[in-house]
């Protein structure tokens, strides 16, 4: 049951996608750690933590396809989700700084100190465990997901109001968060980490592995969000998609169905937070502002929705794009990243991933009809070439 | 009175007194309503008559403000909400044909399959030999053997129409709801549909809303005629249309 689960999720294109990732999890790293610094082949740790944000990024883009490509959630707030995973890594890196703080507190964090706080609030107990702090990493999104799910898919909240509540919501948390008062640190967020699991986080080594785990944390996610939409229950997704009320008249509970993709969607975004913040070396309310959950439709749009490769691809390109113009061109960075925008919905509407999809559906379609035509072959016909597909 | 408890007894579906109002429109007007276990019922009226508000409240879309609905003398649908009436076993196919267009034929008719319809239960489940004979079934009920690995997009309307009345065969229904199963329909797929549903009803309850009254003659059953929401006119085809208030309400516009 679970192995027919697993074999479903291995089509072509996934182990393709896999085996690049996995290549790129151990080569990018190798070529960092075991080549001279002078050599031309070296790639310099600020490039490699820069690879490992993108990769967190491709995660993000990838839980929000499952939500919105397959499930037609257009979720404006899976930036919230990403900060929260994030904010649980660096509640734990917060801990390990110790008594190396500015204020050499062993226990209290540098602002929680200047705060004149005398002990450490109740919801920090436990970040000092590292195996505590990554279960948070999963159940802290996993939770808001589900009391938010809870009352938006039972209460029928559709469309447009769903996606301006979820902005609501991550915009709500970046109030929350900006307060000093609610003990992460306020305004400057949680930074200045020093050790994950005992090595230095600035250590090339540990970039290494944090890198590696990037790129082996999205492989896995894409293998379970592929093995969910090629599952029964991922044909129910698809029909909640187009024709929500049919899936409700057949039976199906549509408000479990949506509750349970959007908390595995949201557990995915907050593995991806976790990741990212050890690589960029902080994590601060910024990450809740609301545009941030809107460029990660845009990624994936750009990458296409529905393909779940579309989204990993799309977050590298933009997000490379935007490293690229920010710093040639900084003043027309945020004008290339609209106009992107407009052109893929005018030009690409199915994305990049998609159109080539949809290239390679109507050319054999197209050679099957010619085949047919010349009366040789008869075997393949149209409607076959495209349910192969 | 005991007339009453004894039609209750051996109905299936049992409407009494329902009435429902939008915004001051009353759509429908105390409507008392009942069908027998293996009755293919056909419903007529004038546009507003109230018939698709009917079905809403049937099948758990509509509360009503008042009256009561019954299915199988017991279970009170007004409790209920859409995915608990379809388990208990009444399907219902949309005026325009809803049916799954990025799906292929077959995978519309797995989903709609009688099975455990939880979220780990979909997310493991496996085709089982069972369920492909009864995939193939219904593929040859519908006539669509042959056409079970096209998308459902690419089907024409009334191919759209039967794989809908396909999925609603395969969800095992004791009562089946069909609007207008035959707008929009060649002459030749209207008078196959009709055998198909008279097939159909041989297994299990079905009401067909419907204005093509040729259509309704066809299928030779109970007519009954809705009006400003309530009952106008019931009996045969013949009776109905005969009867003044009908031919005034409905047939003489």
């Amino acid at each position: 049951m679970i192995s027919g689960f697993v074999f479903r999720a291995l089509e072509g294109r996934i182990v393709a996608a896999v085996g690049i990732l996995l290549a790129i999890g151990i080569l990018v790293p190798a070529l960092n750690l075991l080549t001279p610094p002078d050599s031309a082949l070296h790639i310099p740790t600020y490039v490699m933590s820069l690879f490992g944000k993108y990769l967190c990024y491709a995660l993000l883009a990838l839980a929000l396809d499952l939500v919105w490509g397959y499930c037609g959630i257009l979720s404006l707030g899976h930036g919230a989700f990403f900060a929260l995973g994030g904010y649980a890594m660096g509640m734990y890196l917060m801990r390990q700084i110790g008594s190396r703080g500015v204020y050499g507190n062993p226990i209290l964090p540098d602002f929680m100190v200047f705060l004149n706080w005398k002990e450490l609030p109740w919801f920090w107990y436990g970040f000092d465990w590292f195996v505590f702090a990554m279960v948070m990493v999963l159940v802290v999104p996993g939770l808001l997901a589900f009391v938010f799910g809870w009352f938006a898919f039972r209460s029928r909240v559709n469309g447009v109001y769903l996606s301006i509540i979820t902005q609501a919501m991550t915009y709500a948390l970046l109030l929350a968060f900006f307060r000093n008062d609610m003990g992460f640190g306020g305004n400057n967020g949680l930074t200045d980490f020093k050790d994950i699991l005992g090595f230095s986080v600035q250590a090339d080594g540990t970039r290494a592995v944090l890198f590696f785990m990037s790129a082996l944390m999205l492989s896995l996610c894409l293998i379970l969000a592929s093995a969910i939409v090629r599952s029964k229950f991922g044909k129910v997704l698809v029909g909640v998609r187009d024709a929500e009320s049919r899936v409700r008249f057949l039976g199906f509970r549509v408000e479990n169905i949506k509750l349970f993709t959007f908390v595995v969607s949201a557990m995915m975004a907050g593995i991806a937070g976790a990741l990212f913040v050890p690589q960029v070396g902080i994590i601060n309310p910024g990450e809740f502002a609301p545009a941030n959950s809107i460029e990660v439709v845009v990624w994936t749009a750009v990458g296409g929705r529905g393909t779940l490769i579309g989204p990993i691809i799309g977050a590298i390109l933009v997000n490379g794009g935007k490293s690229f113009f920010t710093g040639a061109f900084p003043e027309i960075w945020l004008f290339a990243l609209g106009g992107l925008f407009i052109a893929v919905t005018l030009f690409l509407p199915k994305g990049i991933v998609g159109t080539i999809q949809h290239g390679f559906k109507a050319r054999k379609a197209l050679k099957a009809a010619a085949e047919a035509e010349k009366g040789r072959g008869g075997t393949e016909t149209v409607a076959q070439a495209q349910a192969a597909e | 009175m005991n007339t009453i408890s004894e039609t209750r007894q051996k109905s299936l579906l049992y409407l009494e007194n329902v009435s429902v109002s939008f915004d001051g429109f009353k759509a429908l007007n105390s409507l008392s309503f009942v069908v027998e276990p293996g009755e293919l019922r056909a419903i007529i009226g004038p546009n507003g008559a109230g018939k698709t508000t009917m079905m809403d409240i049937i099948t758990g879309k509509t509360r009503p403000d008042t009256g009561t609905v019954l299915f199988e003398d017991t279970i009170d649908l007004t409790r209920q909400d859409e995915a608990d009436i379809a388990q208990l076993g009444i399907g219902r196919k949309f005026q325009k044909p809803t049916v799954f267009e990025s799906h292929t034929v077959w995978d519309n008719l797995e989903l709609a399959l009688n099975r455990s319809r939880g979220v780990f239960a979909t997310l493991f489940y496996t085709l089982s030999p069972e369920d492909k004979a009864r995939i193939e079934e219904i593929l040859e009920t519908i006539r669509m053997i042959h056409r079970k690995d096209e998308y459902a997009a690419n089907l024409s309307h009334g191919q759209k129409q039967w794989l809908e009345i396909g999925m609603l065969l395969a969800q095992e229904p004791k009562l089946l709801l069909v609007d207008e199963p035959v707008a929009g329909m060649t002459d030749a797929e209207t008078a196959e549909t009709a055998v198909l549903l008279k097939e159909i009803a041989k297994t299990r309850s079905v009401v067909v809303v419907e204005h093509d009254m040729g259509f309704i003659r066809e299928l030779g059953v109970k007519v009954t005629c809705l009006a400003e929401g309530s009952v106008l006119a019931e009996g045969s085809i013949d009776f109905v249309s005969n009867d003044p208030k009908v031919i005034e309400n409905y047939l003489g516009r």
